[in-house]
Formats: structure tokens, C-alpha cells, sequence
């Protein structure tokens, strides 16, 4: 298929006074794994709802695998699979049964969806549990469940609405490896993520959202090279924390970016080693004793803290603000 | 593969029915993997059987009609169905609510299913447990002495007209469950309008006894309506009031379940997809 395979164009959705969709664009290509980040609240829940055709939008159009989700949902929903961001399995029935179920309902008859619910089962590694009540399933199993049944379709393309959110390392890995997997297979996945090393190792291209709209879009390395080729990382004490956001505006010219939660400050540093120096100078002039400072490479963390003003895992709602601009918190 | 407008694809009708077989076999086999849901459901009327029967049957027992054989067991499992028909439907607010706030109704609705098959399944569903509760009670029924007047015809005739009723009631409690969403609030937002229709009618207690102002609310409510269908069917026309027929009381009981469904079946259909969007 030629051109992006998941589109969306000035998509608008309201709940009453909040925009969760405030004019998102986007355009995917096919074959590969999309990362969509964004804080709390971004919207991009609400996203997949729209592009999976389980929320009109207020505005704009859609496609999914050229199909028009708004004018022809049916066949839509043929083309794609969905795990929503809480697994939504039968707890009393069996692994086998759940899936099973979901291939009917795609319209598999009896023994096509038996054979297709095994296979599924067989690769998500559920084999042994299959005929045990879902009931008696971890959180990983039924994330992984989960993950079986929006793939017995045979989906063009996979929505994965934070696959891995609340479940341990090892089950992480797992779904990871899974998700590989089926890219190798030629499914496109979109899978949105509060974990940005689980983005940066797996998503060849991110969209980051906030405030509902779609604020860059690239590959890993693109966007960490837009701060630069480093960062300088500090911490000051409590009392001079201000005085030093102003003192360090002025090095760079862009606005160093302060996390509460770790009380860590990190500043572009374009020119590496050079910019570190600048900083140390800067602040030797204004007398301010750093606790720490480090000159690092740039995670998609501090990207995404210099774009949204906040990190990934961050749990408080942020007010109002215009996006698409560095926000810094007092 | 991407060209000009494709033609929007519709579900078919043989496909609908098909969904909704498989949605109504998914909903069944939780009554079958957790049977104390059925047990429980079956337990509240046998008790109110039992006690019904043995604390108020000796005072109650002098005001029922003798087409009931001078046995007011006769005169009460009729009643005890329909309340079972009515209480029995609200089990379809639970589940619809259950699902919703489980993700399972978005799940189903991501898939190139029938949309009206996720209804449609649940009514039928519930149809078919309330219809096995009701063959229980009968069950507990007959092992302590109630017996039909009239022909095993007739009775099997009057779990029909209660199975339309409790079909209909289904809708009732599908609106209800999708308008509130949560679970917990669906309990009281079922049960509390239906205790007073159940209890201002003639399932228990003959009307004859009531206020003026509430015997003529209470003789034409369809729980009273049904309630006398099926005592027509079941004891014979002496068990109803002097004017009434049996056919008269069936026909009343059918055209009730008639109206609520066609009020409330587009009503669900129309909550349903208020809610889900
Ligand atoms: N059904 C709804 N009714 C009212 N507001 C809603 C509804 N769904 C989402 N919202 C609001 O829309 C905004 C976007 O929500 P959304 O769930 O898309 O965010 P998210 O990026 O998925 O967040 P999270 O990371 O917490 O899952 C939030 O402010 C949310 O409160
Ligand atoms: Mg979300």
C-alpha cells in the first residue's frame, strides 16, 4: 500500500469545556511501530477511540487502512485491531474461550476461529493457561490476552493503548518481543506509552501529544537531536533555584526546563562540553554552588520535559496552556 | 488498494443473528462458570415463597378465590413468577453496566460485528436465565404442594405470557442500567421503582382489600395485569375478579409487553449509543 495507512486530518473532540482533540493531524506509514506520548489528560486515548471508531469527533476526517472510518466503520474495523488501556477480558472464561469469541465476532466460523484462537494463543505464549479461567490469569497474562485478541483478525493495523502500563519488567519484555514480532509480520502498530525508553526502543517514529494536539513528530534520535547533541543536567539548592532558571536563559538562549519531581534542571547543550563550561561560568558569576552537574546524551524524557513541560510519568494535571511551546513550572 | 470511495459495507441480517448468538452464549456461561449467580437469583424468591406461604398463607388463605383449590400456594406461584419475570430483568441493567465499566462494550464495539448484537444478545440472554429460574421455582414449587387447576397446556401458556413480560421488563432495565453506566448505582436504580409496583399489585395480596385510590392504580398496572393472565391460565377464570375473562387478561398482559417493549427497546437502542459515544 502506497501512503500513510493511518491518517487523520483536524480531528476536534469536546467533552463539554475540555478539547481532548484541538485540530490533530497525522499520517503514518505502514510497516512499522508508532510511539504516541503525551502526559496525563493529552488526549491521546481519546485519539484512538477516534481513529478505532469508537468516538465520532467533533470535526475533521479519518482513515485507516484507506478506509474512511466516519463513512464506513464496518469495513474499518475489519482492517484493524484494538487493546484498550484496560484489558478487557472475560473473567470467566477461559483464555481460549475469550479468543475464540473475538474471531467469531470478527466473523471466523466455529472452526476457523478454533484454529485461528490457537495459533494466536500458541504465539502469545498463553498455551499451558488457555483452558484456565482468565480469572485465574496475572496481570501480564491478561494484558497478553488482551493483545491475542485484538490479533485474531488478522489486522492491518494494531491499536495498543498503553500495552504494558502496570505490569512487571519480565511480562514487559514480553509483550515488547511480541510487538516486534508482528511489525515483522507487516502489521502497523500504534501504541501509546507513559514509558519513554519503552518508545525509544521500540517505536521507529513518535508523535508527541499534549493539550490535544500534536506538538512534533519524528524518530527518536530526530527529536533528541533537536535539543542538541547533549544536555547539561543540574541540581541547585532550593533558594537559588530561580535565580539560576533566569541566570541560565541567558547561556543558550533557550529556556532551561525544571522538573519538580526530581528537582532536576536541564539545559540544551548544542556545543557539548563548550555549553557545560558556559554554564559552569555563568553560574560561578552569579555565585550559585551547583549540588551536581552532568553533561549527558539526551533521552526522549528530556525531550519530551523540554516540549510539554513536565515528565511522562508525572500524575498531576497541568492548567491550561498554549501547546506547542516550552512551558516551565515555577 | 486505497481507491475512490468504497462502498460502505453494512452488517447483514444472517450475520446479526449470528453475533448475537454468540454474544448471548458468552453472557450464558457466566451463569454457567459462576452458578451461585443463578443459585442467589433462585434463593430470594424461594424464600419468599416459603415464608409467603407458611408465616401469611393461613391469613391470606381465607380472602383468595376457591379456583385456587383452597390452597394459597396455588394462588401465589402465579404472582411469585411474575415478580421472579420482573426482578429477573434487572439483571440485564447489571451486566450492560458491568460491561461497560469493564471496556468489554468498547472491545465489541471495535469489532466488524453487529452493533445490535451486544443488546440484542443480553436481552436474550437474561430471557433465557430468567426463563430457567422461573422452571426452578416451579420445581420448589411443586414439592410443596402447588399444583395447576386447569391443563399443563394452559401453564406452559402462562410462562409464555410471563416470558414476554420479562422480555419487555428487559429493555426497562437495559435503558436504566446504560442511562446510570455504573454498576453500583444500577442496583438501586433498578430495584427501586420496581419494589412498589411489585408490592402495589395483586402478586401477593388479592386488591380487593386496598384503598380505593391504590386498588385502581394496583388493578390496571401490568404486574397486576399479567399477574391475573397467568392465575386465568393457570387456576381457571375463578381465580380472577367477577367481569374479568381469562382470554381478556392475557390479551391485556401481551398488549402491555407489547407497549413497553416498542417504548423501550428503540429508548435502550437510543441510551446505548448516547453512552457509548
Ligand atoms: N468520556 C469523557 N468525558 C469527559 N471527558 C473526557 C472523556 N474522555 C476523555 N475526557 C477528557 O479528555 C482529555 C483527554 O483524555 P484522554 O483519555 O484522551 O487522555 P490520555 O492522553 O489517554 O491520558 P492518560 O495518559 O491518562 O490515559 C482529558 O482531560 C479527559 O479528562
Ligand atoms: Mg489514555
Amino acid at each position: 500500500m502506497r501512503g500513510p495507512i493511518v491518517e487523520a486530518e483536524g480531528v476536534v473532540k469536546t467533552f463539554g469545556p475540555i478539547r481532548a482533540l484541538d485540530g490533530v493531524d497525522v499520517a503514518f506509514e505502514p510497516g512499522i511501530i508508532y510511539g504516541l506520548l503525551g502526559p496525563n489528560g493529552a488526549g491521546k486515548t481519546t485519539l484512538i477511540r477516534v481513529l478505532t471508531t469508537l468516538l465520532r469527533p467533533d470535526a475533521g476526517t479519518a482513515r485507516v487502512a484507506g478506509v474512511d472510518v466516519l463513512a464506513d466503520p464496518v469495513t474499518a474495523r475489519t482492517r484493524m485491531g484494538l487493546a484498550g488501556q484496560f484489558a478487557a477480558v472475560d473473567d470467566y472464561l477461559t483464555g481460549r474461550e475469550n479468543v475464540e469469541m473475538v474471531g467469531r465476532l470478527y466473523g471466523l466460523r466455529g472452526d476457523e476461529a478454533r484454529r485461528r484462537a490457537a495459533e494466536v494463543l500458541e504465539r502469545i505464549g498463553l498455551v499451558d493457561a488457555a483452558d484456565r479461567p482468565v480469572r485465574t490469569y496475572s496481570g501480564g497474562m491478561r494484558r497478553r490476552l488482551d493483545l491475542a485478541a485484538s490479533m485474531v483478525g488478522r489486522p492491518q493495523v494494531l491499536f495498543l493503548d498503553e500495552p504494558t502500563t502496570g505490569i512487571d519488567p519480565r511480562s514487559r519484555i514480553d509483550i515488547w518481543n511480541l510487538i516486534q514480532d508482528l511489525v515483522a509480520d507487516g502489521t502497523t502498530i500504534l501504541l501509546t506509552t507513559q514509558y519513554l525508553d519503552e518508545a525509544d526502543q521500540l517505536a521507529a517514529r513518535v508523535a508527541v501529544i499534549d493539550h490535544g494536539r500534536v506538538i512534533t513528530e519524528g524518530t527518536p534520535a530526530e527529536l533528541k537531536d533537536t535539543l542538541g547533541g547533549s544536555v547539561v543536567e543540574l541540581t541547585v539548592p532550593d533558594d537559588r533555584r530561580d535565580e539560576t532558571l533566569q541566570a541560565l536563559a541567558t547561556v543558550t538562549g533557550e529556556h532551561p526546563a525544571y522538573e519538580p519531581s526530581t528537582k532536576k534542571i536541564t539545559v540544551p547543550a548544542p556545543d557539548g562540553a563548550r555549553t557545560l563550561m558556559a554554564v559552569v561560568r555563568r553560574l560561578d558569576e552569579s555565585g550559585i554552588v551547583p549540588d551536581d552537574i552532568t553533561l549527558r546524551k539526551p533521552t526522549l524524557d528530556d525531550v519530551f520535559l523540554a516540549l510539554t513541560g513536565h515528565v511522562a510519568q508525572d500524575q498531576t494535571q497541568t492548567p491550561a496552556a498554549p501547546a506547542g511551546r516550552p512551558r516551565r513550572r515555577r | 488498494m486505497t481507491t475512490a470511495a468504497p462502498p460502505r459495507s453494512r452488517v447483514t441480517l444472517a450475520q446479526a443473528i449470528r453475533d448475537t448468538g454468540v454474544i448471548t452464549k458468552r453472557n450464558l456461561l457466566r451463569n454457567v462458570r459462576l452458578p451461585q449467580l443463578l443459585l442467589f437469583s433462585t434463593v430470594q424468591p424461594v424464600m419468599f415463597l416459603l415464608l409467603f406461604n407458611y408465616v401469611f398463607g393461613g391469613a391470606i388463605g381465607q380472602a383468595i378465590p376457591p379456583a385456587a383449590g383452597g390452597k394459597y400456594i396455588n394462588w401465589l406461584i402465579p404472582g411469585l413468577i411474575v415478580q421472579v419475570a420482573t426482578f429477573g430483568a434487572g439483571q440485564t441493567a447489571l451486566g450492560l453496566t458491568e460491561d461497560l465499566s469493564k471496556g468489554v462494550i468498547d472491545r465489541f464495539r471495535s469489532l466488524p460485528m453487529a452493533r445490535s448484537a451486544v443488546l440484542a444478545g443480553r436481552t436474550m440472554s437474561d430471557l433465557i436465565r430468567n426463563a430457567l429460574i422461573i422452571a426452578l421455582m416451579l420445581g420448589v414449587g411443586f414439592l410443596i404442594g402447588f399444583r395447576y387447576q386447569t391443563s399443563l397446556i394452559r401453564l406452559l401458556g402462562g410462562m409464555a405470557v410471563a416470558l414476554a413480560f420479562t422480555y419487555a421488563m428487559s429493555w426497562v432495565m437495559a435503558a436504566i442500567g446504560l442511562a446510570v453506566k455504573n454498576p453500583e448505582a444500577a442496583q438501586s436504580a433498578v430495584f427501586l421503582p420496581v419494589f412498589p409496583l411489585v408490592f402495589a399489585s395483586s402478586v401477593f395480596v388479592p386488591t380487593q382489600t386496598m384503598p380505593d385510590w391504590l386498588r385502581a392504580f394496583a388493578d390496571n398496572q401490568p404486574i397486576t395485569v399479567t399477574t391475573n393472565a397467568l392465575r386465568g391460565l393457570i387456576l381457571g377464570e375463578g381465580a380472577l375478579l367477577p367481569g374479568q375473562t381469562v382470554e381478556g387478561q392475557i390479551l391485556a398482559a401481551l398488549a402491555w409487553s407489547a407497549a413497553i417493549l416498542a417504548v423501550f427497546a428503540p429508548l435502550a437502542v437510543r441510551v446505548y449509543r448516547r453512552t457509548v459515544s
